[in-house]
């Protein structure tokens, strides 16, 4: 039993083995050895060593779609995570016709990314889009949106709020999972709502809160459709998304080499982004060790 | 969970809180439905903006202040602008993508689902390990040499890199399905293998007509979100097929766009057509949807 036990379970462990040697650990490889050659694409691999790395320290726009990425993570996953928090709190007080609060919240969360961007494009468009629409209407000067170098950024941020439905629904799990007795506990204590929130909900959600700052923040790193079809990075660079930088480099440019050390650069931020954030979580996240398995 | 809490919820009910909060608590109340309807009027703004545009004609559109209602309603707007470009055949390109994509992945994923949490086989625990850490790896580190490897195949402009790697489910994204599946597999006790396996069942029948059976619901939420993720792809089409009548709808609406850049008429109603699919899909399979999300985030 134990051998057929052992033979099955390798067997049927084989696809996923397979798909990870060819499809993640191979490629990661190649890449990490493309990443230091010099390759335009129909042309052999030269090795150059760090020199593409090295590149990079002069190459302007190599920082400058950095610094834009950190922008809109910076604004994007912030915003997201608190609008959905507070929406999530709103659907926990036993609200009246929840699933159908919950699927207005959610459907734009299931907006094909293109068919998301054509909307937006339209949302934003300065003459006749909606949201100038609005504020001429309301009297107030508009805007040129993802059309100006100042504004493109905080445009694609507020068009990522607009689905924040998934966190929110990871929150509203979270939150319905919070023992009521903790916030009996408060009340006989005198508490009011307030404290119930800080020092009930706040603390027993940390660990929800952290995944989701996580999950977004390495989502937002590698953002790219709005880049691509919006706004072509522009205007100005403005938008000149860390992701699609690569993708130019590598199938616009055909700079193969200096792509993938740009790959792997994004992915050793990545790591020490999420290293950083985990060993801050200590500080913060309530891990309830009781009961765990 | 629910067994603790309720008893709880209505014991604080019953000790009734005192009188003088009876009042603010209806006042709160109103309070909380002002504020959901505020915050569904700025989610639904897109939706509504969306559908009026599709349905007008483009002298109304450009008026100010904007309006609303359509008059007429353009119908024409879906026919032309669904006819311009093949959309029926992107539909189907797209359609047959994420079949056998959803079809490949559930099969290797809950094959091996069960191989990593239901058969006790020496270094199990090192290798599940190591596949989850991949769950990590920007796509962007893959990209390049996964490309290469496709164009040196002679698979370019071909189906086969958007469909191949889901049958080999530790590609990309499936690493989480294996997981989702193995969280599942593991509440399903262990006695009815035991008992399978003593009348000389083979582990493949133990697979395939006891734990698959009882996982249903961890089934049909894998296979919605790979459906909408291979539905809704865009840069692997973008990557891979060139040849206008191998186009999947993300891609073809992103050529129609970069063509039709100010008839926003039909932009919208192309849109509107590729949205349909999806949020038609969401409305039958709503419980699934949202178990599925809410599954993704409590499990870590």
């Amino acid at each position: 039993m134990r051998r057929l036990e052992t033979r099955w379970g390798i067997l049927m462990a084989l696809p996923a083995i397979l798909g990870f040697l060819i499809f993640t650990i191979g490629p990661m490889a190649a890449s990490a050895f493309f990443s230091l050659t010099d390759w335009q694409i129909g042309a052999s691999p030269s090795y150059i060593g760090l020199d593409n790395y090295a590149a990079m320290v002069g190459d302007e726009l190599f920082w400058k779609s950095l610094s834009t990425t950190t922008y809109y993570t910076l604004g994007a996953v912030p915003l997201v995570l608190i609008v959905s928090f507070a929406v999530a709190m709103l659907l926990n007080q036993k609200v009246r016709g929840l699933s159908i609060w919950r699927t207005i919240f959610y459907l734009p969360t299931l907006v094909p990314a293109i068919a998301n961007v054509v909307l937006w494009i339209w949302i934003f468009n300065p003459d006749f889009g909606l949201l100038n629409s609005l504020l001429r209407q309301g009297g107030l000067p508009g805007s040129q949106w993802i059309y100006a170098e100042s504004t493109a950024v905080p445009s694609l941020i507020i068009m990522s709020t607009w689905g924040f439905g998934n966190t929110m629904v990871i929150f509203l799990a979270g939150l319905q999972g919070v023992p009521r007795h903790l916030y009996e506990a408060v009340s006989i204590d005198g508490g009011g709502a307030w404290r119930r929130f800080w020092h009930v909900t706040l603390p027993m959600m940390t660990p929800t809160i952290f995944y989701n700052l996580v999950v977004g923040v390495v989502g937002t790193f590698q953002v790219f459709n709005q880049a691509y079809v919006m706004t072509e990075g522009g205007p100005n660079h403005a938008t000149l998304f860390y992701v699609y930088y690569l993708f130019r480099k590598a199938f616009t440019e055909s700079e193969m080499g200096y792509a993938s050390a740009l790959a792997w650069t994004l992915f050793m931020i990545i790591m020490v982004v999420t290293f950083l954030l985990f060993r801050n979580a200590r500080r913060w996240v309530y891990y309830e060790m009781a009961g765990a398995r | 969970m629910t067994a603790v809490a309720t008893p709880d919820r209505t014991r604080s009910r019953g000790v009734a809180p005192t009188r003088g909060l009876r009042r603010p608590r209806r006042y709160r109340r109103i309070l909380l439905y002002v504020a959901l309807l505020a915050g569904s009027v700025p989610t639904l703004l897109p939706f509504v903006w969306l559908v009026r545009s599709a349905l007008m004609q483009d002298s109304q559109m450009f008026v100010s202040p904007p309006e609303w209602i359509p008059a007429p309603f353009q119908w024409s707007n879906f026919s032309e602008a669904l006819t311009t470009q093949p959309f029926g055949r992107y539909f189907l390109n797209t359609l047959v993508i994420a079949v056998i994509s959803v079809i490949g992945t559930v099969l290797t994923c809950s094959v091996a689902a069960f191989s990593f949490s239901r058969l006790r086989w020496r270094g199990r625990d090192v290798v599940f390990a190591l596949l989850l850490s991949g769950v990590m790896l920007p796509y962007a580190v893959t990209l390049i040499p996964t490309f290469v490897m496709w164009q040196e195949l002679g698979a370019l402009d071909t189906i086969v890199p958007l469909t191949v790697p889901s049958w080999f489910a530790g590609a990309g994204g499936g690493v989480f399905n294996i997981f989702l599946l193995r969280q599942f597999f593991l509440t399903i006790p262990f006695e009815l293998d035991e008992a399978a396996y003593i009348d000389g069942a083979s582990p493949w029948r133990v697979f395939w007509t006891i734990v698959m059976p009882l996982s249903k619901p961890a089934i049909i939420v894998v296979t919605i979100f790979t459906f909408i993720g291979t539905w809704n792809d865009f840069l692997g089409p973008l990557l891979y097929l060139q040849d206008e009548e191998n186009y999947t709808l993300s891609l073809g609406l992103a050529s129609f766009q970069s063509m039709y850049l100010t008839q926003w008429g039909y932009l919208m109603a192309a849109s509107a057509a590729v949205i349909a699919p999806i949020v038609a899909l969401f409305f039958f399979l709503q419980r699934y949807f949202i178990e599925g999300v809410t599954l993704t985030g409590i499990k870590n």
